[in-house]
């Protein structure tokens, strides 16, 4: 049996996805100008990514291997992705409007998401138990929410500041992106 | 859009659109494989053909897809052609695709692709498409290698392509340039260093 609390540990803060893996990073620049976007797209993605941890894992195990196609992981993993963001939307729309108003933009955005599909995919090469996908789907997800907020909490500040022309924008967005990965980077001490 | 000479079209995908530092798509596998110029041409060129053949499949089965219905089946298309590719690079290059590990299949999901599909191959002639999905992927290649060069050379202090060492300096080694960081700090002065120029 896999650590569980190692993998959650890893997929927020040592193997962040966004800021060492490099997963999701349109909506890490595009969606993090101001925080409360940000917190709202954290939140949808880290509920597709759990979601989509779960089935992809499933399918796999229960239909891909036992009919020996697992050449298909790729296209089945990405038409259930989509699917299930749809049925997410549809759910969330007729049993809780309040929260379909904060999450609905964000919705149909996070079946592009390579974070969603990365997850899926990662599960599979580490050979993780069912269990152990969800853990680090959601683990993934909050990482990923951890990097949109503090990102978004850090340009609203930058937007105050007096930024040389050429590094307006998303090339500011790097600049940082490198720095905050850097102190991510200390993290990795902590799984040794 | 559809009056573009076969010149103009190839001018656009390597310099007015340039996918990574114009209109920024792709940025995942952008940042994550460019340690090496290997790692960057291998990545490069994966992405090139699956363009070419995805811009193919679409525009020239572009009358018989639904309107509505056109995104999963793009997304079926594309998804195809990745496996294909894949599993291509899995049997003649294993060593690269070891190197670039998931991010072979996450291709899938690079918004250059899709970009495409809808924005030209599924309004333009099978030929245009073809031109455009080359000339698409060869800006993607040309500003992946470029990353790749920088990071590698001031982060190993020596430049090598097929076991061969292209470049070696002396100059000291900088090495966070090939972790993380490095490939958001290369990408952020490479796109403010455009800016001042363009």
């Amino acid at each position: 049996m896999e650590n569980l609390f190692a993998i959650l540990i890893a997929a927020i803060f040592v193997n962040n996805f966004v800021l060492s893996r490099f997963l999701g990073i349109c909506p890490f620049i595009g969606v993090s100008r101001t925080w409360r976007p940000a917190v709202g797209m954290g939140i949808a993605v880290t509920l597709v990514m759990g979601m989509s941890s779960l089935t992809s894992w499933l399918i796999y195990s229960l239909i891909l291997v036992p009919f020996h196609l697992e050449y298909l992981d790729l296209i089945s993993f990405i038409l259930v992705i989509a699917a299930l963001v749809q049925l997410i939307e549809i759910f969330v729309k007729r049993y809780s409007q309040p929260l379909y108003n904060a999450l609905g933009i964000y919705l149909p955005l996070i079946t592009t998401n390579c974070a969603v599909l990365g997850v899926a995919l990662l599960n599979l090469n580490k050979g993780y138990s069912l269990i152990g996908s969800l853990v680090n789907g959601i683990g993934g997800g909050l990482g990923f929410t951890l990097a949109l907020v503090l990102m978004s909490a850090i340009r609203e500040r930058l937007d105050l500041g007096d930024v040389p022309k050429p590094f307006s924008g998303a090339t500011i967005a790097f600049i940082t992106a490198a720095l905050m990965s850097m102190a991510f980077l200390a993290f990795s001490g902590m799984m040794q | 859009m559809n009056d573009l000479t076969k010149k103009e079209i190839l001018l656009k995908g390597l310099f007015k659109q340039n996918p990574t530092f114009i209109i920024m798509l792709g940025l995942c596998s952008t940042l994550a494989i460019t340690v090496s110029l290997e790692n960057a041409l291998g990545m490069g060129l994966a992405t090139f053909f699956v363009l070419v053949i995805s811009n193919l499949l679409i525009s020239s089965l572009r009358k018989f897809i639904p309107d509505k219905a056109r995104m999963p089946i793009f997304i079926v298309l594309i998804a195809t052609t990745v496996s294909i590719i894949s599993l291509f690079m899995e049997a003649y290059a294993p060593g690269l695709f070891a190197a670039l590990g998931i991010y072979v299949p996450l291709i899938v999901v690079n918004c250059i692709i899709m970009g495409r599909a809808e924005a030209f191959a599924y309004k333009n002639t099978v030929g245009k498409s073809v031109l455009d999905g080359a000339a698409m992927g060869l800006g993607f290649t040309l500003s992946l290698s470029l990353i790749g060069t920088i990071r590698e050379i001031l982060g190993t202090s020596k430049l090598t392509l097929l076991g061969h060492t292209i470049i070696s300096t002396h100059a000291p080694v900088i090495g966070i340039l090939v972790l993380p960081p490095g490939a958001y700090l290369v990408m952020g002065l490479l796109l403010a260093i455009f800016r001042r120029l363009g």
